[in-house]
């Protein structure tokens, strides 16, 4: 057990040290390294590169200094403490981490915030408030579309899209015929959802919610 | 995940000579494969270059009537173009067919071409594994296998491809354009484009390094009925255990491409020629010489059926 925190704490200085030589331009680059043991495997291993990036999130720009590696998903929770867009299994299988960008869904675990310069991002929380529902939220809450509430966010935010896509008629792998706009239908609807993950399975009341406000909007 | 240094490329000829200069590193477009496979470690590039910057998201009309693909276009762009849906109803179908929305709105052309394969144990980084780590043997050849190739597998990886938008690609006959690092272009059939594993299963296409892919090219619209079948454990967001892909012209002629069974795209131009001898014809032409372990035998079955039901409904039209 004690070996195991040594571990830790080794690698955890191993990062400090990594990131002082980053930053600290007058120390020379292995002057950090020397209280440390060598890293492990990869000696090619650069030390962590912090990045500067902007972007709109819920229609206010946000300046961050992140890691390279934080996704946009940690920029959002960790670094802005927006934490209704949820991490479920963070490899872009279960789509708790959904979010709006430049108007497309995306799963916000498998992108890094580096690549959004610009970007217009939409979360559950630019979507609507307590105060305020969004038609979508007011829905889910009507037709009790959830259980631990765990998944909401990321099936509300593609839940507006999915109406969105419809819309502007992309189609689906359900969509009879290509050569014309898709048709808005259940089987539409649930093929659509298919990358939102729920384990209490509330999708008969999700869909419910959903087929809702796509018949309010139509 | 292993650190990295970033840059944003401004041209292709730019980024593939940046990829020279540092070993190892790693183009990134939407990273929805690339990202998952750093977070485990199992790729760890020291430095990414974002290509998104490059003006490769436009599909534009060739002159001899067919259509150039950028290489940023993405999934769901690349599905939606009523071109592609009217001209190459296959290619709209398959990529429909793959993955979720979500990941459709950020994956690339180029990296779905590139996308590596979802062996469970080139995932698990305490099993051997020939393509992960060259030489330290294959655990699927003995382990479970249900997912895996049936054909064109060797002694040294059973893995197969996972892209379904490659396999109507490879229908289709694309040609995949790309530019060097000393900035010479490149034309890649798509059909010399992936490899079988032999030997060098961490081998997995015929780029160098730093090569860039830039676009994709379809030659002129074919005609004829097009299908694409998936076959899986669940309807929706799952990889397939078979797929078929085939146009199918009314004097009986056509394509059928195999997916979810090989390293690669699975067609041979030469069964086609048994067209018009009806699906089994073709079948046993296609999948002859096939490998199958005995989780996995079931495959030939399946594919064999899912070629007939294919071609039959593409006989009704």
């Amino acid at each position: 057990m004690d070996n195991i925190s040594d571990v830790t704490i080794s690698r955890r200085n191993l990062l400090i040290a990594g990131a002082l030589s980053a930053t600290a331009v007058s120390l020379p680059s292995s002057a950090g390294a020397q209280s440390v043991p060598p890293a492990p495997a990869q000696t090619t291993t650069p030390a962590p590169t912090i990045t500067g990036v902007s972007l709109r999130i819920n229609a206010e720009v946000r300046t961050l200094n992140v890691d390279t590696r934080t996704t946009l998903l940690d920029a959002l929770r960790e670094h802005l403490h927006l934490t209704g867009t949820k991490k479920g299994c963070d490899h872009g299988q279960c789509g708790a981490c959904t979010v709006i960008v430049d108007g497309r869904r995306i799963n916000s675990c498998l992108t890094l915030a580096v690549m959004h310069e610009g970007a217009e991002v939409i979360t559950i929380e630019g979507l609507g408030n307590q105060d305020r529902l969004h038609p979508m939220q007011a829905a889910f809450v009507k037709h009790d579309g959830y259980q631990c509430g765990y998944c909401t966010p990321g099936q509300i935010c593609s839940a507006v899209s999915v109406l969105k896509e419809i819309r502007d008629g992309i189609p689906s792998l359900v969509s009879a015929d290509l050569s014309v706009a898709p048709l808005l239908s259940p089987a539409e609807i649930r093929e659509r959802m298919s990358g939102n993950i729920c384990r209490c399975g509330a999708y008969s009341n999700i869909l419910e919610a959903i087929i809702e406000v796509a018949g309010r909007q139509a | 995940m292993r650190a990295f240094t970033y840059q944003r490329a401004t041209s292709p000829a730019e980024a593939a000579a940046a990829a020279v200069h540092v070993p190892g590193a790693k183009f990134i477009a939407g990273g929805t494969n690339l990202l998952d496979l750093m977070k485990l470690e199992i790729e760890t590039p020291p430095h990414l270059i974002d290509v998104n910057g490059l003006a490769l998201d436009k599909i534009e009309e060739t002159a001899d009537g067919g259509l150039r693909i950028g290489a940023l276009v993405r999934n769901t762009d690349l599905a939606a173009d009523m071109r592609v849906r009217r001209g190459y109803a296959v290619l709209s179908r398959a990529i429909l067919a793959g993955a979720s929305v979500q990941l459709r709105n950020k994956a690339s052309t180029a990296g779905n071409l590139l996308q590596r394969t979802r062996c469970p144990y080139f995932y698990d980084t305490n099993q051997p594994c020939n393509k992960r780590k060259p030489g330290s043997g294959c655990s699927a050849i003995e382990g479970f296998s249900r997912q895996h190739a049936v054909i064109g597998a060797s002694a040294f990886c059973i893995a197969t491809f996972p892209s379904d938008m490659a396999i109507a690609m490879r229908l289709l006959d694309a040609n995949v354009e790309t530019v060097t690092p000393d900035g010479q272009i490149r034309i890649i059939p798509i059909a010399d484009f992936h490899r079988l594993p032999g030997n060098t299963p961490h081998i997995e296409n015929a780029l160098v390094p730093g090569e860039l892919i830039t676009g994709v090219t379809l030659p002129k619209p074919i005609g004829g009925t097009h299908v694409y079948r998936k076959v899986r454990d669940r309807s929706s967001y799952a990889f397939a255990l078979v797929s078929v892909a085939a146009v199918l012209h009314e004097n009986g002629s056509g394509r059928v491409a195999l997916g979810g069974v090989a390293h690669k795209p699975w067609r041979l131009e030469e069964a086609e020629a048994a067209m018009p001898q009806g699906a089994a014809a073709v079948a046993s032409r296609l999948l002859a010489g096939a490998t199958p372990t005995q989780e996995n035998a079931f495959k030939i079955t399946l594919a064999k059926r899912t070629l007939a039901a294919v071609l039959a409904e593409a006989k009704k039209g």
